[in-house]
């Protein structure tokens, strides 16, 4: 139907080629390396030991995450639990929590925390969400009917569950594992406090020796590599997940399981796991301020920290908007082969860690672009292909919502394409464009390792404050710009749910 | 104001055909209905039209204006052409009076918008938001919006499925008396036989990617050009026969009249509407029949009835004191038409 190329292909095609040139160009710098130093490096016992820890610790976060995730959303949407669905906004709270501010608020109560175990816990509180709040959906979508008829035709409430529930939930729960694996993957920060190898660590710190930049390339690709794996196993599961979600349109909700007398002790242990995950990190944020000499002392450099974190994330927005604008529109409104593939493309840099850009960007400003080295440019474009794929998936589902017969109105009426998107679309879709635009701002705010790595000279936001304080063994000096990176991200989170709230 | 002229015209989605060699003719100044059944590409043509899709080959002119081509290619904003869509997609960010200036270009519309507001029957709610309009009045306003750059062409595709019966009569007669008032060509686009046939000048009935025929309603109900239009556009009454060279068909209840000459020693059909039998009376009688099933429609009654293997429908004014299980004579009042 449309097989013909748009002008519109043209520019989301240019737009998904801006946005994958830092792999592109990682790509270029190891290959010029030559393939036996390439080699060497792979052939390291440290590549295999690195890949065996950030696998391990990926494997283990994700299966932790699942284990306890898909039980707990059970009991949040499913049974009479005392607090009923107010736990569920709890649930959400730890994603306002930047992993290396919880490994923060660890390592402030007990310095002397490093290694595995640490890691993994920190990392598995803070990646809850990504299970719990998908699985609770599917749960209290789903149609109780396909248990009662289950139940009619002879099955125990075990087996209903197993054979008509889990299928449903199973999905769910895998996408969301994937993705807990996946920022596992990418994570820098808590690793790093917590003093545990991965390849993120490692990566940073050779960058920052600056003798061995090939090894850190090698690296990179390696990372990106396993980080792809996990990005097409969750995009194959949500997939599948959705069709569920379509063929199980619910007419009502399920009755609630009373608990009977098992109500206290799972109460009790849904109290003691927010406890970990949501109260113990901001109480301590809390005695952390209080007992903050720093804040009083040098009030400037915090509010200069806080104007830069908004203007660095700011600008980051801006440019992901522009770059995922037509990618949007274009995967919204069309399904032929190029568009998929700039779909596709623009979607890897989902699999693209913040040090991994970084890296990719520091180099290529040094060699190719020195004018745009350190500059604020340079750190807006670094989010802008982080966060590409948050930004079009907003403006994609946005723009599939306008229906298509007001365009081919405004066709008719006399419109060519480009007005008839501003005066019809983008009107209708701009409640879904904003919040993509938000949702890069929200997470650009927390972002630490590319930040870290190609802020200009003497520019310094929350994070990076926070990250020279905490590394230096100064946690009460962190921490107001911890508390200022939770209350500044909780802002833009705030509208960001009005407005997907008004449009729902 | 402008005649449509559609040659040649193929589509494909994939592997599927949805048009195929597609030919129409539309009269300036006229309502043509496009009769089809979901899936047979009547949206598809009606879009190709509006150029909001480009088949891979054929010829569309509308007036003197040839707008697709091997090689040329008129955008639908080019067009001149208004389309009122199956759910009338007022812009739900506009008021009524901006929808209807939407296609205006300029500033100071009021005066217009008012008189196409009158003329569509919706005086004074150019204030108003799409959503405090009934489904009815939003097609009205839909309806306004395509007059208002006074285009030359107007493409409907079904703007009445979604309304209530009792309301549709209304707002059709409304919205037809409006654009004829315009003096634009109108395309319509239904499954709805009676719909066409109440206000089109010429049906084209599409069928499997093509047009099989093109009259007007009487003559596609009188005389349908295949079987298959036959039995699209009213109840039949088939009866096995074979040709005789003149006009008759020899059937198992005798030699029957047929309007058109059928070729002797050819095998088909004889089919008659079932308003052409009657019960009772004089000859020419048909047959005896036992009544299956009776039907009761306030105007007409519709009798289904049986003779030896073969169903009958007989529709008979008002109402008849008829049960099932009766026997009654069945006669021929009209001919049928033969196919082979």
């Amino acid at each position: 139907m449309h097989r013909r190329l748009t002008a519109l292909h043209l520019v989301a095609a240019v737009a998904a080629l801006v946005a994958v040139t830092p792999l592109i160009y990682l790509i270029v710098r190891t290959g010029s390396a030559g393939w036996e130093n390439v080699w060497e490096i792979l052939a390291r016992p440290r590549t295999l030991q690195l890949s065996v820890a950030s696998l391990g610790l990926a494997t283990a976060v994700a299966g932790t995450c699942i284990a306890v995730g898909v039980p707990l959303a059970w009991l949040l949407t499913r049974t009479a639990l005392p607090g009923g669905r107010l736990w569920l906004v709890v649930a959400a709270l730890p994603l306002a929590v930047p992993s290396y501010v919880a490994a923060y608020t660890w390592l402030a109560a007990f310095p002397g925390l490093q290694g595995f175990v640490p890691a993994w816990a920190v990392l598995s509180l803070v990646s809850l969400p990504y299970v719990v709040l998908p699985v609770a959906a599917v749960l209290s979508q789903v149609d109780p009917a396909f248990d009662e008829v289950a139940r009619t035709l002879g099955d125990g409430p075990l087996r209903s569950f197993r054979r008509t529930t889990a299928p449903l939930l199973w999905p769910a729960a895998a996408a969301g594992g994937l993705l807990t694996a996946l920022y596992t993957l990418s994570d820098f920060g808590a690793v790093s406090l917590l003093r545990f190898d991965t390849f993120t660590r490692v990566i940073y710190t050779s960058y920052r020796a600056a003798f061995d930049r090939t090894s850190a390339a090698v690296l990179s690709l390696v990372l990106v590599a396993l980080a792809l794996v996990f990005v097409l196993l969750e995009r194959a599961m949500r997939g599948r997940h959705q069709q569920w979600r379509v063929g199980a349109g619910a007419a009502r909700r399920a009755e609630r399981i009373p608990l009977g007398p098992w109500r206290w002790p799972a109460l009790l242990g849904v109290v003691a796991l927010f406890g970990l995950a949501v109260a113990f990190p901001s109480v301590m944020l809390v005695r952390l301020m209080l007992q903050s000499q720093r804040f009083e002392a040098d009030p400037q450099a915090w509010l200069t920290a806080t104007a830069n974190t908004v203007q660095a994330a700011g600008v980051g927005a801006l440019v992901a908007l522009l770059l995922a604008l037509p990618i949007g529109v274009l995967a919204a409104r069309h399904k032929d082969r190029v568009t998929k593939t700039v779909e596709s493309a623009a979607f890897i840099s989902h699999a693209l860690p913040g040090v991994v850009v970084g890296l990719s960007l520091v180099y290529l400003g040094l060699s190719l672009a020195p004018a745009l080295y350190q500059t604020l440019a340079m750190l807006g474009f670094a989010y802008a292909v982080l966060f590409l794929s948050n930004a079009i998936g907003s403006i994609r589902s946005a723009t599939a919502q306008v229906s298509r017969n007001l365009e081919d109105v405004a066709r008719t009426l006399g419109d060519r394409p480009t007005a008839t998107w501003w005066r019809v679309t983008a009107r209708l879709s701009a409640p879904g464009i904003l919040a993509g635009a938000l949702l890069v701002l929200v997470t650009a705010m927390k972002e630490l390792p590319a930040t870290l790595m190609l802020r200009p000279t003497g520019f310094e936001t929350l994070a990076t404050e926070m990250w020279t304080f905490t590394t230096v063994g100064s946690f009460s000096q962190a921490a107001p710009y911890a508390f200022g990176l939770v209350l500044l991200a909780a802002i833009p989170a705030f509208v960001l749910a009005r407005l997907t709230g008004r449009r729902s | 104001m402008s005649s449509i002229d559609v040659h040649g015209l193929t589509m494909r989605f994939g592997d599927t055909w949805v048009l195929k060699d597609l030919a129409l003719s539309v009269d300036e100044g006229s309502v043509t209905a496009i009769l089809g059944s979901s899936g047979s590409g009547k949206s598809t043509l009606l879009r190709c039209i509006a150029g909001l899709l480009r088949p891979e080959t054929g010829r569309i002119t509308i007036g003197s204006t040839v707008v697709l081509d091997s090689g040329v290619w008129v955008p639908p904003e080019r067009r001149g052409i208004g389309l009122v869509p199956q759910e009338g997609s007022l812009f739900p960010h506009l008021s009524v009076g901006a929808n209807v200036s939407y296609g205006l270009r300029g500033r100071d519309h009021a005066a217009r918008v008012r008189h196409l507001l009158d003329l569509v029957g919706l005086p004074g709610t150019a204030n108003m938001r799409p959503h405090e309009l009934s489904g009815g009045m939003q097609q009205r306003v839909a309806v306004a919006r395509a007059l208002a750059p006074s285009p030359n062409v107007v493409l409907l595709d079904e703007p009445f499925s979604a309304l209530d019966a009792g309301l549709r009569d209304d707002v059709r007669q409304d919205v037809f008396a409006a654009i004829r008032a315009t003096g634009a060509t109108a395309i319509l686009v239904t499954h709805d036989q009676e719909e066409a046939f109440a206000v089109a000048d010429q049906v084209a009935v599409m069928m499997d990617t093509t047009i099989a025929q093109q009259a007007p309603p009487a003559e596609v109900y009188l005389t349908p050009a295949t079987l298959d239009v036959a039995r699209f556009v009213g109840d039949t009454v088939v009866v096995q026969a074979s040709g005789t060279g003149a006009a008759s068909a020899t059937t198992t209840f005798g030699d029957l009249p047929s309007q058109n000459t059928t070729p002797a020693d050819a095998t088909g059909v004889l089919v008659f509407r079932p308003e052409d039998l009657q019960i009772g009376g004089e000859s020419p009688v048909l047959t005896q029949a036992g009544v299956t099933a009776v039907s009761y429609h306030g105007h007409d009654t519709l009798l289904a009835a049986r003779a030896g293997e073969q169903d009958l429908l007989i529709r008979v004014l008002g109402r008849q004191s008829v049960t099932v299980g009766d026997d009654v004579t069945v006669r021929v009042t009209r001919p049928g038409i033969f196919f082979s």
